[in-house]
């Protein structure tokens, strides 16, 4: 059994305009000690998926779906104070911003310590413990002078350590990382990322981790869902994804990296053309086709998923024309 | 900008991340702080001498407050060629001395000025940060109640209460109480909006923290440096107030000694015997001064921008 199985998630947003969708029937499930990473642009709804499983939505967007589930439980039905339980206990989050993530008015012991006794009936002293333990593990030395410091105290790195070492308190299953080296330099990006994939062996978590670089997926992700405009458009082992990139989309996104020794200097990297589509009204279709260089009629019709192989699958009807071109 | 210059040092490359700065406590840092800032060394100070002088006021006083004595009435202070020793600043129209019911007359405005900001700076958190926090009906509902209360005028609804129950010191209290919270609701509400955006509330959600908890442990001590404005400036406001309504014999009754009754007694007096009203009128501008310089510099020395 799936650890996290979600069916058919949709999330709809009221506008004066009309309702925004804002996720159109998400699927996708993560195994335990699994690293699913789901890829997408600035509102791709990729960061509004994560904050459904978290029932942490903002009022004004509603949540439907098929299943929902966690260890078998359904998250759809429960009531807050359950959700509440799980929330920082089983499942866990780290946010983009480490810079405001922290509570300017405690230090950062009070905080971590405070994670752990939400859930749990521990002493000070233990907590205080596991709080080092914890500090040391995501790599910050003098971790028992750290614990008196306040956030402002400390730089983007550290802090997004700091976030760290908070989500995994109280030893989640689930570690949701929404974008965790944004923020970053690009130098401390890369030892966030090898920590969070370290991290993720050790403890046995699932993650999943929200990002919109595809250089992070190809490094440490094991499944990778790609999602344009709410749904998701292409999922599949990541080697599958990156060696065979099956949507026009997800051609066109890697297409848009620089490889060293492979793209020539000089030679305009690829673009997308177009934009984004409107996401509010009625939705059919393929909302790639207005930028797709494959689009025909039929792709404003009802959309489907098309096996590549028994664990990739792709949401384009065309994929057979554009393998022949490719 | 001496503090960002470490950060990168050519020599060595990136700095040592885990290399902690000398640590600093909480309270010495402000106290560092504090001791820079002029107005609120003086506001301060003022507001000490008197509290104390109110504390120790059995103490301090050189007679009875209650004491009268016709054949000493309206003996001028010290500093008149006609004072004596005996009655440092003068007696009032009944021969009390001025001095005592001066000293216990502290006791009243500063009871006063604590217990209203008390009670109204607790109706007045509670609404502005539920209104702020949950928003959408709760918000439309509490701001509703919180433009209503704007719209009483404080002294004509303090007037006409106390004259309802009756003037007292425990009345006084609790009609001004009731009337003051509507800076703190205000106040609270727009910060409380803001502060709930953050990622850190964000981040307390997600690790399951309880909504009574992420209200009163994670925001409220965000928004506390506000409130702390608010509360002085709302204790500045009921003591004066407070002086208003005895001014008028609706508020402290006599034979207590509230400075405002002080300044009401004296008034028949002020062109012949001047000091019956100016010593407490004296007293009332500079414990509303020292108060109002006080609160300024908590703002100042508290603002987290100024944290260092």
């Amino acid at each position: 059994m799936a650890l996290l199985d979600v069916q058919d998630l949709v999330i709809d947003i009221p506008t004066p305009n009309g309702v925004l969708h804002a996720v159109s029937e998400v699927s996708f499930s993560v195994e335990r000690g699994e690293t699913l990473a789901i890829v997408g642009e600035s509102g791709s709804g990729k960061s509004l998926t994560s904050l459904a499983i978290m029932d942490l939505l903002p009022r004004v967007a509603k949540r439907r779906a098929a299943r929902l589930t966690f260890e078998g439980t359904d998250l759809l039905s429960m009531a807050e104070p359950q959700m509440r339980k799980l929330r920082g206990n089983r499942m866990a989050m780290i946010f983009q911003e480490p810079m405001t993530s922290l509570n300017p008015a405690y230090t950062i012991g009070n905080q971590l310590m405070e994670a752990l006794r939400c859930h749990e009936d521990v002493g000070a002293d233990k907590a205080r413990a596991r709080a080092i333990e914890l500090l040391e593990r995501v790599g910050i030395a003098g971790a028992e002078r750290r614990l008196l410091q306040y956030p402002h105290q400390l730089s983007g790195g550290l802090r997004q350590r700091v976030m760290i070492a908070m989500a995994l308190m109280c030893k989640p299953d689930l570690i949701i990382a929404d974008e965790p080296t944004t923020a970053l330099d690009v130098t401390i990006q890369a030892q966030i990322l090898r920590l969070l994939h370290d991290l993720k062996k050790e403890f046995g978590m699932a993650m999943i981790l929200i990002t919109h670089d595809l250089g992070v997926v190809a490094r440490v992700a094991d499944k990778v869902a790609v999602m344009y405009a709410g749904a998701i458009v292409e999922r599949g082992p990541a080697r599958a994804v990156f060696k065979a990139p099956s949507h026009p989309y997800t051609r066109g996104l890697l297409n848009c990296i620089p490889v060293p020794g492979r793209t020539a200097p000089g030679t305009p990297l690829g673009a997308i053309r177009g934009q984004l589509p409107n996401l509010i009204g009625r939705l059919e279709g393929c909302a790639f086709r207005d930028r797709c260089d494959f689009a025909t009629p039929e792709c404003a019709g009802q959309m489907r998923y098309i096996p590549i192989d028994a664990s990739h699958d792709v949401r384009c009807i065309r994929v057979e024309a554009q393998k022949a071109v490719a | 900008m001496s503090n960002i210059a470490p950060s990168i040092d050519p020599a060595t490359g990136p700095a040592q991340f885990d290399v902690a700065p000398a640590r600093r406590s909480p309270l010495s840092a402000f106290l560092r702080r504090a001791r820079r800032h002029g107005g609120l060394i003086i506001g301060a100070s003022v507001l000490l001498v008197i509290i104390v002088a109110a504390l120790a006021a059995p103490l301090l006083a050189p007679h009875d407050p209650y004491a009268q004595n016709l054949a000493q009435r309206l003996i001028p202070p010290i500093w008149h060629p006609k004072g004596t020793w005996e009655h440092v600043l003068g007696t009032d129209k009944l021969g009390r001395d001025y001095l005592s019911r001066l000293l216990y007359g502290a006791r009243i405005s500063l009871l006063i000025g604590v217990l209203t900001v008390a009670i109204s700076g607790v109706i007045g958190t509670v609404v502005g940060i539920c209104a702020g926090y949950f928003g959408g009906r709760v918000d439309a509902v509490l701001s509703y109640v919180i433009t209503t209360r704007l719209a009483l005028p404080v002294v004509l609804v303090a007037l006409a209460s106390a004259a309802l129950v009756g003037g007292s010191l425990e009345g006084v209290i609790i009609v001004l109480g009731l009337l003051l919270w509507d800076r703190f609701a205000v106040v609270t509400r727009s910060a409380t909006q803001q502060i709930a955006r953050t990622d850190y509330i964000a981040a307390a959600q997600a690790i399951g923290c309880s909504t009574p908890r992420i209200l009163f442990m994670e925001i409220l001590p965000n928004i506390l440096n506000a409130l702390i404005v608010v509360a002085t400036l709302e204790m500045a406001h009921a003591i004066l107030l407070e002086a208003a309504l005895s001014f008028l014999g609706l508020g402290v009754q006599p034979p207590l000694p509230s400075w405002g009754l002080m300044i009401a007694e004296g008034k028949q007096y002020m062109f012949f015997s001047a000091w019956v009203i100016g010593v407490p009128a004296t007293a009332l501008i500079f414990l509303v001064l020292a108060i109002n310089l006080v609160g300024d510099g908590l703002r100042d020395v508290t603002a987290p921008e100024n944290r260092t």
